[in-house]
C-alpha cells in the first residue's frame, strides 16, 4: 500500500511535469510574439523588446522553459540580468520559489495572482460539495426508497430540470431574484474568513455556492438513487433481512455503505475539478477566483498565467486521482494495491 | 400425522403448516402464479426436501416462509403456521423478530449473499445481537464458538476476515454458522450446495446433519439434486410448474416414484451404481410458462407417458391427492404407474 501511493505520487510528479512542458510550448511556440502582449495597446516597439529581455523571451524556447522549471524550484529574478542587480537592484522584480512567472499585464508574479484567487476557488468548491453532497445523497436515498411514487417522480424529473438549465441561466436567476428583488440574502460578495470572521464568508458564498451545487445534486440524486437502487437489490440485503435487521439499519449499514462507495469516487474527481476553479460561475457573480481569472487571462493573451493556471489545475486534478484510488483501498476491503 | 394432510394448521402438531399457499407476481405479461396450491406440514425435528427444476416455485416458497416478498409487488395468499402463528397475518415487526431467531436461512451463493465490505464476524455478531441483549464482547466470544463449531479453522483469526478471503465451502459454512447463531427451530437451505464444487458439497451436507442432531432444528432443503436430499431429507416434495406434483418419504420417492416428472429427475441423476454406458435422459422440453400454464396437467407438454384420448392429460387437471401418505398429481391410474416404474424405470436407473 505504501509503497503504492509512493509509486501513484512519482507518477503524478511525471505527469505534472510533462503536462507543464506540453503547456508551455503550445502557448510560447505560438506564431504570435508573447512579447507583443506584455503591454497595453499602446506599445512602443521599445518597450516590446525591453519586455522581451526582462522576461527571457529572446532566448530559445527550452532554455525558457528551463528557467521556468528552475523558478518553480528555486526561484528566479526579472529580468534575469546579475549585472543590472549590481547597478539598478530596485528594477529587479524578485519571484520567489514556486515561481510560475510573472505576468507583466498584471504587474505582478502568477504565483502571487493564484494565491490571491485560490481561496477563493476553493471556498466556493468546498462550500458547493458539501451542499451537493448532503442534498444530491439525501434526495437520491428518498427517490430510491419511494420508487416509481410521485416523490421519486418529482425528484428525478426535477433533477433533469435543472440539469439541463445551463450554469449562467441558473446562476443569473438566483442572484436577480432571489438576492436583488426578494433581498432574502445580501448581494453576494466574496469575503475571506480573515476580513470578516466565518459568519459573512458563509454569506458571501451561499448563492454561488448553491448554483455551482444545483447541477452536482441534480446529477447526484440521479447517482444515488441508481446505486441505491442496485444494492438493494442484491443478494446480502436479502441476506440482511433474512437474520431479521430493521429495515433502517439495513438501509444505513448495508445498503448505504454499498451505495456510497462508487459515489465518494465521482465526489472526489468531481471536487478535485472544481477546486482549480469554477468559471461561469465566478464570472456570473464576479468572484476573483480560479476561474475568472482563467477567462481575464486568455482573453488577454496573459501568457504566463495561463500557463500557471492549467498547471495549478492539473495538479488539483491528478491529486484527486490519487487520493480517490487510495481512499478505494480503504473503504473496498477487496481493493488491495501492492 | 400426515405430511400432505390438510388437517387444521393450529392444531396439527406441526412445527410449519403450509395451506393453500398461493405467491402472484403481478408483470406486465400478465400474472405470474410462481406458487400455486402448496400443502404441506413440516414436524419438529424432521427435515423436508422441495425439489424441482428451476421455476417450480421452490424458492418462492422459501422467501414466502420468511416473510421476505413483504413489501414488493408480490401477493401471497393462503396460510403459513408456524408454531400456531400465522405468518401472513402477523405485523412486520413480529416477523421481523422471528426472522432469524425462529426461522433462518442459507442462501445458495455465499459470495453474494454475504455483504462484501463487511467482516464475516461483524455479519454473524450483528445476526446475533439483534436478537440477543449481549455485550460486543460476548458476541463475539459466542460467534467464535459457532465458527468453531461449523468447521472452520482458526476462527479466531478468520471472523475478522472478509468473506472474499474465505474459500467456497467456507464462505458456505459461515452462512450456516450465520444461519444457526440463534438456535433456530427451522431452518431454510435454498440450494445451500449448489456454488460448491461437489468435493466440498458433501461436506456441507454432512455438516448439516449433524447440526441438526446437535441443534435439534427443523430443516426444509431446496434443491434441484434429488441426490443432494437422499440422505437429509426425511420427505420429499417434488414441485413442478409452481405445484407440488408428488409428495412421499425420502426412501420412497427413490424405490417407489409415481410421477413422471420424478421419473425424469431420477433419469437425469447419475447413479454410481447405473448400468454401464447407460446415458443419463434429460427431460425434454422446457419449464412450463407460470403466467399462461398448460391446460390440463402441466406437465403434459413434456410427459413421455401422456395419454390425451382415455386420460384426457391435456385437458383435465390432475389433483394432489392429499390423503394419500404418498400423493401424486397425475391422471396415470395409480397401478399403472407402478407398473411403469417398476418395469421401465427402475431397471434403468438401478
Amino acid at each position: 500500500m505504501f509503497a503504492y501511493v509512493v509509486r501513484r505520487i512519482f507518477v503524478g510528479a511525471i505527469m505534472l511535469v510533462v503536462m507543464s512542458l506540453v503547456t508551455y510550448l503550445l502557448f510560447f511556440a505560438a506564431p504570435s510574439d508573447p512579447a507583443r502582449f506584455t503591454c497595453g495597446k499602446n506599445c512602443s516597439p521599445e518597450l516590446i523588446e525591453q519586455n522581451r529581455k526582462a522576461l527571457g523571451y529572446d532566448k530559445p524556447v527550452f532554455v525558457q522553459y528551463g528557467q521556468f522549471l528552475k523558478g518553480v524550484f528555486v526561484g528566479r529574478e526579472f529580468p534575469d540580468d546579475p549585472e543590472l542587480k549590481k547597478s539598478a537592484p530596485e528594477t529587479i522584480a524578485e519571484c520567489p520559489a514556486p515561481c510560475l512567472g510573472y505576468s507583466p499585464l498584471q504587474s505582478d508574479t502568477v504565483s502571487s495572482l493564484i494565491a490571491t484567487a485560490a481561496p477563493v476557488s476553493i471556498s466556493l468548491a468546498l462550500a458547493a460539495f458539501i451542499l451537493w453532497m448532503v442534498l444530491g445523497i439525501s434526495g437520491g436515498v428518498i427517490a430510491a426508497l419511494y420508487k416509481g411514487r410521485l416523490i421519486d417522480r418529482a425528484l428525478v424529473g426535477s433533477a433533469l430540470i435543472v440539469y439541463s438549465f445551463p450554469t449562467f441561466f441558473i446562476g443569473l436567476s438566483l442572484y436577480i431574484f432571489v438576492a436583488i428583488k426578494w433581498q432574502l440574502t445580501p448581494i453576494p460578495v466574496y469575503t475571506s474568513i480573515s476580513d470578516g470572521g466565518i459568519g459573512p464568508w458563509l454569506y458571501g458564498l451561499f448563492l454561488p455556492s448553491l448554483t455551482l451545487a444545483l447541477i452536482y445534486i441534480a446529477g447526484y440524486i440521479r447517482l444515488t438513487r441508481a446505486f441505491v437502487l442496485e444494492s438493494m437489490g442484491e443478494d446480502y440485503i436479502r441476506t440482511a433481512r433474512a437474520k431479521g435487521l430493521t429495515q433502517r439499519r439495513i438501509l444505513g449499514k448495508h445498503t448505504m455503505r454499498a451505495a456510497l462507495t462508487p459515489i465518494a469516487t465521482v465526489a472526489g474527481l468531481d471536487l478535485g475539478g472544481l477546486l482549480a476553479g469554477a468559471i461561469i460561475t465566478e464570472t456570473v457573480f464576479n468572484y476573483n477566483g480560479l476561474g475568472k481569472l482563467a477567462v481575464q487571462a486568455a482573453t488577454t493573451y496573459d501568457l504566463p498565467t495561463t500557463v500557471g493556471i492549467v498547471i495549478v489545475a492539473a495538479t488539483f486534478i491528478i491529486t484527486a486521482n490519487i487520493v480517490v484510488d487510495v481512499l478505494y483501498a480503504v473503504i473496498d476491503p477487496r481493493v488491495k494495491y501492492s | 400425522m400426515s405430511t400432505w394432510a390438510s388437517a387444521d394448521p393450529v392444531s396439527s402438531g406441526a412445527l410449519l403448516a403450509v395451506r393453500d399457499l398461493k405467491v402472484t407476481f403481478p408483470t406486465e405479461d400478465g400474472l405470474v402464479k410462481a406458487v400455486d396450491g402448496l400443502t404441506f406440514d413440516l414436524r419438529a425435528g424432521e427435515t423436508l426436501g422441495i425439489v424441482g427444476e428451476s421455476g417450480s416455485g421452490k424458492s418462492v416458497t422459501s422467501q414466502a416462509i420468511m416473510g421476505l416478498h413483504r413489501g414488493s409487488r408480490a401477493k401471497v395468499e393462503g396460510q403459513i403456521v408456524f408454531d400456531g402463528r400465522d405468518l401472513l397475518k402477523i405485523v412486520d415487526d413480529d416477523l421481523r423478530r422471528m426472522r432469524g431467531r425462529d426461522i433462518a436461512m442459507i442462501f445458495q451463493d455465499p459470495l453474494s449473499a454475504l455483504h462484501p465490505y463487511y467482516t464475516v464476524g461483524n455479519q454473524i455478531v450483528e445476526a446475533y445481537r439483534i436478537h440477543n441483549d449481549v455485550s460486543k464482547a460476548a458476541a463475539r466470544a459466542h460467534v467464535i464458538d459457532m465458527l468453531d463449531r461449523v468447521g472452520i479453522p482458526n476462527p479466531q483469526k478468520r471472523i475478522d476476515q472478509y468473506p472474499h478471503e474465505f474459500s467456497g465451502g467456507m464462505r458456505q459454512r459461515a452462512m450456516i454458522a450465520m444461519a444457526l447463531v440463534n438456535s433456530p427451530r427451522l431452518i431454510i437451505a435454498d440450494e445451500p450446495t449448489t456454488a460448491l464444487d461437489v468435493t466440498v458439497q458433501a461436506q456441507i451436507l454432512n455438516l448439516l446433519v449433524d447440526l441438526q442432531k446437535e441443534f435439534g432444528s427443523s430443516i426444509i432443503i431446496i434443491t434441484h439434486d434429488l441426490g443432494v436430499v437422499a440422505e437429509l431429507a426425511d420427505n420429499i416434495m417434488v414441485m413442478y410448474g409452481g405445484k407440488a406434483v408428488e409428495g412421499s418419504s425420502a426412501d420412497e420417492i427413490f424405490y417407489e416414484a409415481e410421477h413422471p416428472y420424478t421419473w425424469g429427475l431420477l433419469q437425469s441423476m447419475p447413479r454410481i451404481d447405473a448400468v454401464k454406458q447407460a446415458r443419463l435422459q434429460p427431460i425434454a422440453g422446457n419449464p412450463p410458462s407460470l403466467i399462461n400454464p398448460p391446460s390440463g396437467c402441466a406437465f403434459h407438454p413434456r410427459c413421455a407417458f401422456r395419454d390425451d384420448e382415455r386420460l384426457g392429460c391435456s385437458s383435465v387437471v390432475p389433483r394432489f391427492e392429499i390423503s394419500d401418505e404418498h400423493p401424486t398429481r397425475c391422471l396415470i391410474p395409480q397401478a399403472e404407474r407402478r407398473a411403469i416404474f417398476q418395469t421401465q424405470i427402475e431397471t434403468r436407473t438401478a
